[in-house]
């Protein structure tokens, strides 16, 4: 893990989560199919954009900073909920 | 259960918020989702305390301090190349002090224990899920606790740049990918002596470095600040620059490490944590309503983070206008002043008088010219004073000036006129 070669696995396992049950942020896949900018793919910082082959998007929430870039990034109404974990859940960051 | 003020988070704005409410003698309730104050939030960062002197007075005996900033430096890279405006004060090591490094889960939670010694109650994992409405007043949040909803006279909204409280109020647009930057940011970890040692600096002096010219065209900035055993290295850039970029985040900051003014300082260093986080850019002419029936909004959840190019403050007029936002609370429950006695206690004070004053600012620095050619420009002209050319003599400042705006595509007009605009919004 040195500054030039750290994978995105391991940039993120230096951030600790406690994943809450419920997923604070759901996409709906059907309404991303019709998205031509995927913007959410390559702006989320945490990556957790994945484009499926049918055109949809796979996302997990589990290691999410929270920040809401990708809600602001998305035109497609609906297609992203977004709110905040339950109490206490989510990112916790240490040396922010 | 009823209180006089409920504060909505637990950063800057609203553990200042709720010290001044506390204070004044009301009963407050200061809400916050993270397991502790400061577990959600990222900065760069500096605060600059001075704000705190009359609310707080000797702060600088027990902040949380990593670094007391003693050196400061303005940088403007292009791909090969680096300027640098450097600047040391001895004042900036002693009391008062004009800021610190220091990490957000340490300093929010230390302003947060200030309000609790006020009088305040903090409660934390706790969201503040929506607001209760009567009669088009804000009377009072939902929570996601059992039987978790509060009642109080005012409802004081804390709660950061996404503001979901503001939304639901429609204070704020639900999405502004033009007026937010997005910053990404890796903690670094080194000895002190080798930070110290490649820093130039002793003891708890520590530096605080602004760049320009370091990502990719896409509006926005880097930063290097150090702690005591760690650095903390990252970029800010336009979230819809981005959008439209195709750059992923982390690359950009892995640019700026591997750029060779840079790499020297980061070599060896271990990322200790990555994390990331909104900024709200929009400055004075994109400040919301700030008040409403009940409810007061206050620091970026307000808008009210100052990032004007060479400055980013966000802490300390969160401070300043969490302060304000408790003594309007104050004065209304106690006294029944009118609420908007924020916005005007708000324009008297350095909050709103700054933001006015460099109300330009965000444009101008996060213009096209600014971000994509002036860096390269301002290199080649220094380089070009630089370079000896024997046996050809010393080209003139003023045709290594031509040749440079040329090269780079712009116009001796235009400079003449971003120079008189920078003139006039930086005056
Ligand atoms: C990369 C970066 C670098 C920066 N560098 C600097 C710097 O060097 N110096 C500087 O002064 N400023 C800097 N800033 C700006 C500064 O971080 C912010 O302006 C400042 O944190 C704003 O304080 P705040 O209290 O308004 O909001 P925040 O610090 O965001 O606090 C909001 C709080 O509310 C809580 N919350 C949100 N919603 C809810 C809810 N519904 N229920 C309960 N709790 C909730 C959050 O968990 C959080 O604790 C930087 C920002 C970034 C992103
Ligand atoms: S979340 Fe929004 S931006 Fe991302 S693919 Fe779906 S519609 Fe497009
Ligand atoms: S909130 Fe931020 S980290 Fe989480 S999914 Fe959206 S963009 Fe990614």
């Amino acid at each position: 893990m040195t500054w030039d070669g750290i994978s995105f696995e391991d940039r993120m396992e230096t951030v600790e989560f406690r994943v809450g049950e419920r997923p604070h942020i759901v996409v709906d896949s059907d309404i991303c199919r019709s998205c031509t900018t995927k913007a959410c793919v390559t702006a989320c910082p945490a990556n957790l954009f994945a484009p499926t082959s049918d055109g949809g998007i796979l996302f997990n929430y589990e290691q999410c900073f929270e920040c809401g870039t990708c809600y602001q990034v998305c035109d497609s109404d609906g297609a992203l909920s977004w709110t905040y974990p339950d109490g206490g859940h989510g990112v916790v960051f240490r040396s922010g | 259960m009823t209180y006089d003020v409920i504060v909505v988070g637990a950063g800057p704005a609203g553990s200042s918020a709720a010290l001044m409410a506390a204070r004044a003698g009301l009963s407050v309730v200061l809400l916050e989702r993270g397991p502790y104050p400061g577990s959600k939030n990222v900065y760069g960062g500096v605060v600059y305390g001075r704000v705190l002197d009359d609310v707080l007075p000797g702060w600088w005996e027990e902040v949380p301090v990593q670094r007391w900033v003693t050196r400061r430096s303005t940088m403007v890279l292009t791909g090969t190349q680096a300027l640098t405006v450097d600047f040391r004060s001895g004042a900036w090591g002693q009391a008062p002090y004009n800021g610190c490094t220091t990490l957000r889960s340490d300093f929010d939670g230390w302003l947060a224990g200030k309000a609790v010694e006020a009088g305040a109650q903090l409660v934390t994992s706790t969201v503040a899920t929506g607001l209760i409405r009567e009669a088009g007043r804000v009377v009072g949040v939902r929570t996601d606790r059992p039987d978790g909803d509060l009642r109080a006279t005012v409802v004081i909204a804390a709660d950061g740049v996404n503001s979901l409280l503001a939304k639901e109020l429609g204070l704020l647009p639900k999405t502004d990918p033009k007026h937010l930057t997005l910053g990404v940011k890796e903690v670094l970890s080194l000895p002190k002596d080798v930070i110290d040692e490649r820093f130039g600096v002793r003891g708890e002096e520590g530096v605080d470095v602004e760049i320009l010219g370091c990502t990719r065209g896409i509006a926005g900035g880097g930063f290097v600040y150090t702690n005591r055993d760690t650095l903390s290295v990252g970029v800010v850039v336009s979230v819809d620059g981005l959008a439209k970029s195709e750059v992923r985040p982390e690359q950009l900051v892995a640019d700026l490490k591997a750029h060779p003014a840079i790499a020297p300082w980061v070599q060896g260093a271990e990322v200790k944590e990555y994390s990331a986080h909104l900024i709200p850019e929009g400055g004075y002419d994109h400040l919301p309503q700030l008040h409403a029936p009940g409810f007061l909004l206050t620091g970026d959840a307000a808008g009210l983070c100052l990032a004007a190019g060479i400055w980013l403050e966000g802490v300390n007029f969160a401070i300043g206008s969490g302060l304000a936002a408790g003594r309007a609370a104050a004065a209304h429950v106690l006294g029944g002043a009118e609420l908007s006695s924020y916005r005007k206690d708000l324009e008297s004070s350095f909050v709103l008088q700054d933001h006015k004053r460099l109300r330009k600012a965000p444009a101008l620095v996060l213009s096209d010219r600014v971000q994509q050619r002036y860096p390269q420009l301002i290199a080649d002209l220094v380089e070009g004073l630089f370079t000896v050319t024997n046996p050809t003599a010393k080209p003139g400042a003023i045709s290594l000036l031509r040749g440079a705006a040329k090269r780079n595509g712009v116009k001796l007009r235009h400079l003449a006129a971003d120079g008189l605009a920078g003139g006039r919004t930086f005056r």
